[in-house]
């Protein structure tokens, strides 16, 4: 294997996902076995190619000119939310 | 029958007045009640909203409006934003999610009068090559119930196939609407990267993502692509390029065209895929073509590639799903972190989890450089193979999938195997290209697919070929058993 129990805990907390006790053996092998086929990418002489910013040739962000386009919706956003208190989003108590 | 009338013929009979939209759009959506039981192609059908819009559309016909997508009634794969219609993306985290807005390709095929019947299962969020990651279960092969249809835009193939819709709307990162097209017999298209507005469309890898067609052969998807295109300043990779008119290049004649043959593609092809193959390279010789052996010596390493940077982007864009503003919230979280950690253990399946894990580690401190700037050099050099070969060729062409449609739960519990089966299709994605899928032939009485891509911006030509291609033959043609 080359992740190990402990590697992968230490992942699944940076992407703030809860993994079952049953569930991380599969994780543990089959990350292992995508981390070892994507290893053939060492094999690439990449050594004078800069890093692909963009498909197209020449293209760039597109930048907005500074004026307002978005007006206030937040009553049909916020709909989609679990939990809404004048507005705001609520969440468990975080200071205590 | 009217399902196996093209949409030329379609927009002909409504423009005549000789069939309205709500008829058509009965039509269909009894076929779908007919069908879907047993395909798990849609996860919701909107009759009622679609009576109302063939409605307005007939008025605007008897107003004497014409348009070539006026009446006709589509499919939308899931992941377009719908305003007021659930927007599940194949997923638990949005089972319970109503678009507040319209994506634009969404807005564009609505202006155009098209009709919407439903939308499309889908591997959850698009992160499949099978439909079996779907929240809602798998989608089912109408060719053979007991294979997939492909992934990830699977329901909008499976429906196409099985005639429950003219066309259906789809999205491809490495290969999702060519690979299902291939696998159900359809032809699908997708556009150059920033050709159509991926605006609403919910995001998996940004820089790969691009929304196309799914039709029954190349010159409706022609007519479909001529609506979606465009430039939209709300997408900010949208390129501000006019769009050509795709209609009237369908029938250019291909005399002289050159035509690459890729060695990679070829290179351990199975000899009945092979077989398939020359024998639409004969067609195409017949045509005027010529062929031109060309080589991508970095091909092979563009599925390694994909499944760094894919999941790179994929890991990034799905942090936007806490719990918090939209989607799936756990019970009585304990804390905030608990929060986070279970809405989203809990909401995303175990694809999503994989590929959200692959990602935070390959973007993670000490790894970035070893695999995301490297696959993003790798990803530079594939695409420079591609630019130098259209300095030598119009087209390339080449099988769609290694194999046509496998068995249900084949390949569930073997990622690697999985992801393989898009090695022919990533390529274009990585390099931004449009590339289109078509029926070719068959093997053990399943469709397989011939695979054109073009250089950026050619989709016209793309379509044209196909086009050619479809004016020779007749595999487009054929419908799945017991759904003709």
């Amino acid at each position: 294997m080359s992740l190990t129990r402990q590697e992968v805990e230490k992942i699944a907390h940076l992407a703030r996902l809860s993994i079952s006790e049953q569930e991380m053996p599969v994780y543990v092998t089959s990350l292992s076995s995508i981390v070892d086929f994507v290893a053939e990418l060492a094999s690439a002489d990449t050594g004078s190619v800069a890093p692909m910013a963009h498909p197209l040739v020449g293209l760039r962000q597109r930048l907005r000119s500074d004026v307002v386009t978005e007006t206030d919706q937040h009553e049909r956003y916020q709909a989609n939310a679990p939990s809404v208190q004048a507005a705001l989003y609520v969440v468990p108590r975080v200071i205590e | 029958m009217l399902h196996d009338l093209s949409i030329g013929a379609l927009a002909d009979l409504l423009g005549r007045g000789k069939l309205s939209s709500v008829e058509l759009t009965r039509h269909f959506l009894g076929r779908i009640e007919r069908y879907d039981p047993a395909l798990n192609s849609l996860i919701t059908a909107t009759a009622d909203q679609a009576l109302a819009a063939a409605a307005d559309a007939d008025r605007r016909l008897q107003r004497g409006e014409s348009g070539p997508l006026l009446g006709i009634p589509l499919i939308h794969k899931d992941i377009f934003c719908t305003e007021g219609v659930r927007t599940s993306c194949g997923s638990r985290m949005l089972d319970n999610f109503v678009a507040p807005y319209d994506a634009t390709v969404v807005e564009r095929l609505r202006a155009a009068g098209g009709v919407m019947l439903g939308k499309a299962n889908m591997d959850e969020f698009a992160m499949g090559s099978s439909n079996e990651t779907s929240y809602y279960g798998p989608v089912k092969n109408p060719w053979d119930t007991s294979k997939v249809p492909g992934g990830s835009s699977g329901g909008s193939a499976a429906a196409t196939a099985a005639r429950l819709a003219p066309y259906a709307t789809g999205t491809d990162t490495g290969g999702s609407i060519r690979q299902p097209a291939a696998l159900t017999g359809v032809t699908g298209i997708k556009p150059t990267y920033g050709r159509v507005s991926r605006y609403g469309i919910v995001a998996f890898a940004s820089s790969l993502d691009q929304a196309g067609v799914f039709a029954r052969s190349a010159a409706d998807a022609a007519t479909v692509l001529q609506a979606m295109a465009g430039f939209d300043p709300r997408d900010s990779t949208s390129v501000d390029v006019p769009v050509p008119d795709y209609g009237a290049a369908l029938a250019q004649t291909l005399a002289g065209l050159k035509i690459g043959l890729l060695a990679e593609f070829f290179d351990g092809l199975e000899a009945r895929n092979v077989a398939l193959i020359e024998a639409a390279l004969a067609v195409y010789r017949s045509l005027g073509a010529e062929t031109v052996d060309v080589s991508l010596p970095h091909l092979p390493l563009s599925v390694p590639t994909y499944y760094v940077v894919a999941p790179a982007e994929c890991s990034s864009n799905l942090s936007r799903f806490d719990g918090v503003r939209f989607g799936y919230r756990c019970e009585a979280p304990k804390d905030l972190m608990d929060l986070y950690k279970r809405s989203r253990g809990e909401g995303f399946g175990p694809e999503v989890k994989r590929r959200i894990m692959t990602g935070t580690y390959v973007l993670s401190a000490g790894y970035f450089d070893a695999y995301y700037l490297k696959a993003q050099k790798a990803r530079q050099l594939i695409t420079d193979e591609f630019r130098a070969a259209f300095t030598q060729v119009d087209l390339l062409l080449g099988p769609t999938t290694p194999t046509p449609a496998f068995a249900l739960g084949a390949k569930v519990d073997d990622p690697i195997t999985m992801y393989l089966n898009d090695i022919y299709t990533i390529g274009a994605n990585l390099a931004g290209l449009p590339g289109l899928s078509m029926p070719c032939g068959t093997i053990d009485g399943l469709p397989m697919g011939l695979q054109l891509i073009g250089p950026h911006f050619a989709e016209a030509r793309v379509l044209n070929a196909a086009h050619q291609y479809q004016l020779a033959t007749d595999w487009h043609l054929r419908a799945p058993r017991g759904y003709e």
